[in-house]
């Protein structure tokens, strides 16, 4: 999976919410949205069938978290702890390259 | 030195406001507290107290506008009364778990329907589960003194929540009484500067306040809450006691009066403590062995003072200006829980009277009395008992 570009605001902000939970639980530093995962909500998830693939990165423009990043090769990559499986993604890939699955823990 | 002035109890609560020095006064009239921002207003008009005053639309606003300034770092302060401390009921919540120091002065009164302007603590009762301290106060002196007390310890960082100060609507709101004022000096020695160093915006420094919290946090956050309450009981005796050692009045969370040797004791609250006083004298000229006890400290609650105060009786008669339906009075649930698990317990018995500003008469208490002394007896008696109803309209 690509790394996700908000790696470091997300230890900065992850550092700050393992220590002590502050009076009013005031977040002390903005960026939670980034470091909260949003992906423990899903239900289904999307998989990803390379072959398939035309790179047409209609899935990464309407992908609405984002979750979607390109990898070196420049196919799309889902980062799952972000992904909250929303399905936009495989209604609008062309060529049905993602396929909603229920999500097994 | 302190000058002594008759006044009403929503002046003595503006002028504890104008003595603590609020940056913010956000309010909406509503009977029976109305005074209390008209008078504040009029300080700062005149300048004697340097302050934003906000008129807004509604309580909603007025306590939402209280939140916003003390989450800016200042002292904020308001006044209300039943449907309008209804109104505020969601941003109670909210002010408890940002741990905003808020103080707000109570009209106590009955919640509609039907409409009703007079005194029971249906309101601020209903407000029990918000976070907030509660305080009650006897008379107008205490209304202004718990004030003063309820921003110290709202503002100890130990505690670091808000605090609402109950007086009867009309039996104290509307009654002219003697008053002590403080002095400015002694007060501003006794209660300091608001320094916030939890909340208080900064666009060098920006925080988050009132964030969402995730399943993983919101429990953790609500029970520091529940700490923060916890860690009160203690800074209230703390502040109590200073406050005795400065301005001579003494405060208790519970403060007896003639309970030794008492078999039965009458507990309450508010303004009816005063004439449950007088009932217990008028009773013991008789002989008969009644004392009297008044929770000034409703929230938190004062279990281990209940412990102690039910190993002096027999019977604990509770008197409530409130009901919970089907349940009972607040406190009895209180006491009750309070008292479920030690090994020897008193009877307790609840009587539900005044409510709607019912005046309650020594009649009414011998009433009280004769079903206490039933239970005392050993006889059978109903748990919760309805006071001065009258049966003949029903
Ligand atoms: S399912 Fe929704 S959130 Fe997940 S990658 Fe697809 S579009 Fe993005
Ligand atoms: S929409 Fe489908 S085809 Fe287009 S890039 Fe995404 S997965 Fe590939």
């Amino acid at each position: 999976m690509a790394e996700s570009p908000f790696k470091a605001d997300i230890e900065r902000v992850q550092k700050e919410y393992s220590e002590k939970m502050t009076p009013g639980a005031i977040a002390k530093i903005p960026g939670s949205s980034v470091v909260n995962k949003t992906g423990s909500w899903r239900v289904f998830m999307p998989d990803f069938n390379r072959d398939k693939c035309v790179r047409c990165y209609l899935c990464y423009i309407y992908c609405p978290e984002p979750a979607i990043y390109l990898d070196e090769e420049n196919y799309p990559t889902f980062d799952y702890d972000y992904c909250k499986g929303c399905g936009i993604c495989a209604n609008e890939c062309p060529v049905d390259a993602i396929v909603m699955v229920r999500e097994s823990k | 030195m302190p000058v002594r002035k008759v006044m009403k109890a929503n002046e003595a609560a503006a002028w504890a406001a104008r003595l603590a020095k609020p940056k913010v006064i956000a309010a909406f009239p509503i009977t029976p507290s109305t005074l209390v921002p008209e008078k504040i207003s009029e300080f700062v008009a005149n300048g004697e107290l340097d302050a934003e005053f906000i008129k807004v639309e509604s309580e909603h606003s007025a306590i939402s506008a209280c939140v916003g300034a003390s989450a800016a770092g200042v002292r904020t302060f308001t006044a209300t009364a039943s449907q309008g401390l209804a109104l505020m009921h969601e941003i109670l919540f909210i002010a408890a778990g940002m741990r905003l120091p808020i103080v707000v002065a109570v009209g106590n009164r009955s919640l509609s329907a039907p409409i009703n302007i007079w005194n029971d603590w249906q309101d601020s009762i209903s407000e029990r589960d918000t976070g907030w301290l509660q305080f009650y106060a006897e008379n107008n002196q205490e209304a202004l003194d718990l004030i003063l007390i309820a921003f110290k310890v709202a503002e100890d960082e130990r505690v670091l929540l808000p605090a609402m100060v109950g007086f009867d609507a009309f039996i104290l709101t509307h009654t002219v009484e003697p008053v002590e004022i403080p002095d400015q000096e002694a007060v501003d020695e006794f209660l300091g500067e608001y320094v916030p160093k939890h909340a208080y915006l900064d666009p060098a420094k920006p925080i988050t306040q009132g964030t969402l919290a995730f399943p993983a946090h919101y429990m953790e956050a609500r029970y520091t809450v529940w700490e923060a309450n916890e860690n009160a009981k203690k800074v209230i005796d703390e502040v109590f006691a200073e406050f005795e050692k400065r301005f001579g009045r003494k405060y208790q969370k519970i403060e007896e009066y003639r309970t030794d040797d008492a078999e039965i004791i009458l507990v309450t609250m508010g303004s009816l403590a005063g004439t449950v006083k007088e009932y217990v004298d008028h009773l013991r000229e008789k002989g008969v062995k009644v004392g009297a006890a008044k929770l000034t400290v409703y929230r938190p609650f004062p279990t281990e003072e209940v412990r102690e105060l039910a190993k002096k009786a027999k019977v604990l008669a509770l008197l409530e200006k409130n009901v919970t339906f089907s349940v009972g009075g607040a406190l009895f649930q209180d006491f009750s829980r309070a008292l479920i698990n030690e090994s020897e317990k008193p009877r307790i018995v609840d009587f539900i009277l005044g409510l709607g500003g019912r005046d309650v008469t020594f009649r009414d208490l011998d009433e009280v009395m004769d079903i206490s002394k039933r239970a005392l007896a050993g006889e059978e008696f109903d748990e919760v008992n309805w006071i001065g109803l009258r049966k003949e309209v029903l």
